[in-house]
């Protein structure tokens, strides 16, 4: 069988992508919201806090973080390819590689919060 | 019948004599229902018989008369001169080789299309003196990707079928995505070999831009994309061990 590896991070791309669409326009309006001076009750300190705290919501973060990192990384190996950038193997090792440090930084300052 | 006069710019090109394309112009007074063929044909009629360009059916059918008409790539039967400013510019479809003035070199997308199996592949025995039956529910599922004649003016919009030649492109793909829909056909995991290989459906990068052009309204974009989808499962069914996918 011939699927390339181009499959895997095809896919992760996908669903970051996909991920991502909802959430970052949240966040952004969150953001706003906060700097607006308006902080909802579940945005204090505290409250996200305990949310990184339990499993289910490191669990959560470290989805959406992962998945946006994959999603942000074959984003940028497809940008330098439309720029014309011909230099596609060393591209990839790169952003993959920056993709797979963070999804380890990821995982190791999730699990340290307690 | 009120008659319009229209500036032609006509990219020409004899590879015998000329050592790169360059435009020459034509005035032709057209009728106002006139499609941009009609103003081709009277250019080749009338003024200067020896220029040479593709085309046969004259009602979008045949897929031979694709050309760039103001940089958009269209089929030239289907472009009416009501919708166009007085001049305007007329060149060979883009990201392929020239053979002569708005003729296109199109050795390579005919390849493409042979190669990606565009028959039915059946591992059953067909049915025994009786007809295949297809709901119309059936054949509703790939029936846009039916309409396609040819044209190549998705290759022509494609940015990256311009970045890579080795790219199967649009239209091949989507006429993979007929077969791979077809409810009598089984050959999606035979083809999906060459579809989802490196040159396959992941060098697109979703721009759209082929579903735009696209004179007959098939949608090669999407076909890429849900074979992108089903290529990743693919993917994870193999590495997971499960058996593989069938249509
Ligand atoms: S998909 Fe559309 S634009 Fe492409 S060759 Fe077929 S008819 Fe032409
Ligand atoms: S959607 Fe894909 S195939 Fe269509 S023009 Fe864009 S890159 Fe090319």
């Amino acid at each position: 069988m011939a699927i390339a590896k181009k499959a895997v991070v095809w896919g992760l791309f996908a669903a970051g992508g996909t991920l991502s669409s909802f959430i970052f326009p949240a966040l952004i309006a969150l953001f706003l919201l906060v700097a607006l001076g308006f902080t909802p009750d579940g945005l204090q300190y505290e409250h996200i806090y305990a949310f990184a705290a339990s499993w289910l919501g490191k669990a959560a973060l470290f989805i959406v973080l992962f998945l946006s990192l994959w999603h942000a990384a074959h984003r940028l190996r497809v940008v330098f390819h439309d720029f014309g950038v011909r230099k596609d193997g060393l591209i990839a090792t790169a952003v993959y590689l920056v993709a797979t440090a963070g999804t380890v930084m990821t995982a190791f300052y999730l699990y340290s919060i307690n | 019948m009120t008659i319009r006069q229209l500036e032609l710019e006509v990219m020409r090109y004899d590879p015998e004599k000329d050592e790169a394309p360059w435009f020459q112009n034509y005035s032709v007074p057209c009728e106002e229902d006139w499609a941009i063929l009609d103003a081709i044909n009277y250019v080749k009629e009338n003024i200067d018989t020896t220029l040479s360009y593709r085309w046969s059916c004259h009602m979008m059918v045949c897929g031979s008369c694709g050309m760039m008409v103001n940089g958009e790539p269209s089929l030239t039967c289907k472009t009416f001169i009501r919708d166009l400013p007085d001049k305007v510019r007329i060149e060979p479809l883009e990201n392929f080789p020239i053979e002569r003035d708005l003729v296109v070199v199109l050795d390579d997308v005919m390849q493409k299309l042979h190669k990606v199996q565009p028959y039915i592949i059946r591992k059953d025995a067909p049915p025994q003196d009786k007809e295949f039956k297809q709901s119309p529910g059936a054949l509703e599922k790939f029936k846009q990707y039916t309409m396609c004649i040819n044209c190549m003016c998705c290759y022509a919009a494609c940015p990256q079928y311009g970045l890579n030649q080795n790219f199967i492109g649009p239209a091949a793909l989507a006429l993979a995505h007929r077969y791979n829909l077809d409810s009598r056909d089984q050959g999606k995991s035979q083809r999906l070999d060459i579809l989802a290989d490196h040159d396959g459906v992941w060098d697109c990068s979703f721009v759209g831009a082929c579903s735009e052009v696209c004179p007959k309204h098939v949608d090669p974009a999407a076909a890429i994309q849900q074979m992108k989808i089903d290529g990743a499962m693919e993917w994870w069914k193999q590495k997971l061990g499960f058996p593989g996918g069938e249509s």
